[in-house]
């Protein structure tokens, strides 16, 4: 009779979140930036239609890095989440931190009982009434939550990008700045020339403080060129 | 965690049945409960026009005196109200939720026949409600996009989904509306001819409907009056409301008679 091999948990964790991290850095960032006016999320994503950055409920946005069928399906599960919750109490009642725990509790859940860790991270962000409420979550494959102020890279070269975030992003820039720091940190490269990326390569949106409901809106087309100063 | 359906209904049934309204319900006879009462909707150029009086009744009291039974259902349609106000608020709060959730899910918004089609399978599914006198009747109207018009579509208890060429009316005072508006409606009307012939439609099932609420120009209460056109829902404020009651005044005065001189 064999006996299976002994792994000890040290090691059981460090290949799983070893695999993740690989599996997470292998595609394109996703910068979420602060601004006066309220949050935005930038990345560069040529389809139309397959959306790392999408709408949960009034206040509330989530953008995805990693397997998009992974996080896909979380999406899909966090605009349930708010919808039942909004439902069953009132649209008031629906804030970022209740669904950034919901995720949390999921992600953790898969990471130590599946097979396989979900190879995303997640950013869960609510704009509140004024700069100060904002609020943005960032979580890991791993379940780990971290309540970040001010700017978040995740994906791809995440650690440099957001170095170069950090050196250049300020309190109450505006929108137009905001993207144009966003665009400029997806197209750095570790070594070598900035990239310059297109208008039609980018996914641009924002929760816009001013809105009166849906805060959530795209930024496409004409409306981004100008803001890139490329009309 | 499970893929599947972009409906919410859909969802909230097999998640928790019990949250939807409507569902085990006891025999008996119900109590007297609120009723909401005239809404009346019409196309125009570019459009259309929806408006609903402010009343409520129950029984032979009124209940409220400014209910609000006309509602955006999204950004390109809106919806009425008439039949058990509770209810009625209820399953309009869960078709608003119903397109949103689908909005967010799908990336796109439904086609005006998809929203009206939902919401007859709500009405259905509420057939035993009104079984029990608890009915509840829309009136669903929008701009579809993909045609560039507005759109009317009514209902009955049964779920059944009609297309209306040119105007409609639900509740209590619908035959006397609908009659107002045979006279008042032309093809081809503008926003603002539309807004006051819905007002003065409202005016006329008010003047033989007790269970409908005319403009309160006392106590400062219109109709709720919404535009949906290619730029999306907007409410009519009560500025335009007040001049628009007001020139539906004077028409009936200048011709000495109740109803007054067509247009």
């Amino acid at each position: 009779m064999s006996m299976p091999f002994y792994v000890s948990p040290e090691q059981l964790m460090k290949d799983r979140a070893d695999y993740a991290r690989k599996g997470i850095a292998r595609g394109r960032s996703v910068v979420v930036l602060a601004y006066e006016g309220g949050i935005a999320f930038a990345t560069e994503n040529p389809s139309r239609a397959l959306h790392k950055i999408s709408e949960i409920y009034d206040r509330i946005a989530f953008a995805a890095v990693g397997k998009y069928n992974e996080f896909e399906n979380l999406r899909v599960a966090g605009v349930r989440y708010a919808d039942l919750r909004g439902y069953s109490y009132d649209r008031a009642d629906v804030n970022a931190r209740g669904l950034a725990n919901a995720y949390a509790q999921t992600l953790g859940t898969v990471f130590t009982t599946e097979s396989k860790p979900l190879e995303v991270e997640l950013v869960v962000a609510e704009v509140g009434t004024t700069e100060d409420e904002d609020q943005v979550y960032r979580l890991s494959y791993d379940g780990s939550v971290a309540d970040e102020r001010g700017h978040v890279v995740m994906g791809g070269q995440a650690e440099h990008l957001s170095q170069r975030c950090a050196e250049r992003w300020e309190p109450g820039m505006d929108l137009e700045g905001a993207v144009r720091l966003a665009v400029d940190v997806l197209g750095t490269q570790p070594e070598g020339q900035a990239r310059e990326i297109g208008a039609a390569q980018l996914e641009v949106a924002v929760l816009d403080r001013a809105r009166p409901r849906r805060a959530f809106r795209r930024l496409t087309g004409p409306v981004l060129a100008e803001l890139l100063g490329r009309a | 965690m499970t893929p599947g359906t972009s409906s919410f209904l859909d969802f909230l049934a097999a998640h928790d049945a019990s949250l939807l309204p409507g569902r085990d319900l006891p025999g008996g006879e119900v109590p007297a409960a609120p009723t909401a009462t005239t809404i009346v909707a019409l196309t125009f150029d570019g459009g259309v026009v929806m408006a609903g009086d402010r009343r409520a009744t129950a029984g032979s009291m009124i209940a409220s005196r400014h209910i609000e039974k006309v509602f955006p259902a999204d950004e390109y349609s809106a919806v009425g109200i008439a039949g058990t106000a509770g209810l009625a608020i209820e399953l309009v709060r869960l078709f608003q939720l119903e397109l949103e959730h689908y909005e967010k899910i799908e990336g796109t918004l439904l086609s005006l026949d998809g929203k009206a089609n939902r919401l007859a399978t709500m009405i259905r599914s509420s057939l035993p409600l009104a079984m029990q006198g608890l009915a509840v009747v829309p009136v669903f109207g929008g701009y579809d996009l993909a045609r560039g018009e507005g759109r009317i579509f009514s209902y009955d208890v049964t779920g059944g989904r009609y297309e209306e060429a040119e105007f409609h009316a639900v509740g209590s005072g619908s035959v006397f509306a609908r009659g107002s508006l045979k006279k008042l409606w032309w093809a081809g009307m503008d926003q603002q001819d539309a807004v006051r012939t819905a007002v003065h439609a409202l005016v006329d099932a008010a003047d033989d409907d007790s269970a409908t609420g005319g403009p309160d120009a006392t106590r400062q209460i219109w109709p709720v009056v919404a535009t949906v056109t290619a730029t999306g829902y907007r409410r009519v404020d009560d500025e335009a409301l007040a001049t628009a009651h007001r020139e539906v005044e004077g028409v009936r005065r200048a011709t000495r008679g109740v109803g007054g001189d067509q247009r």
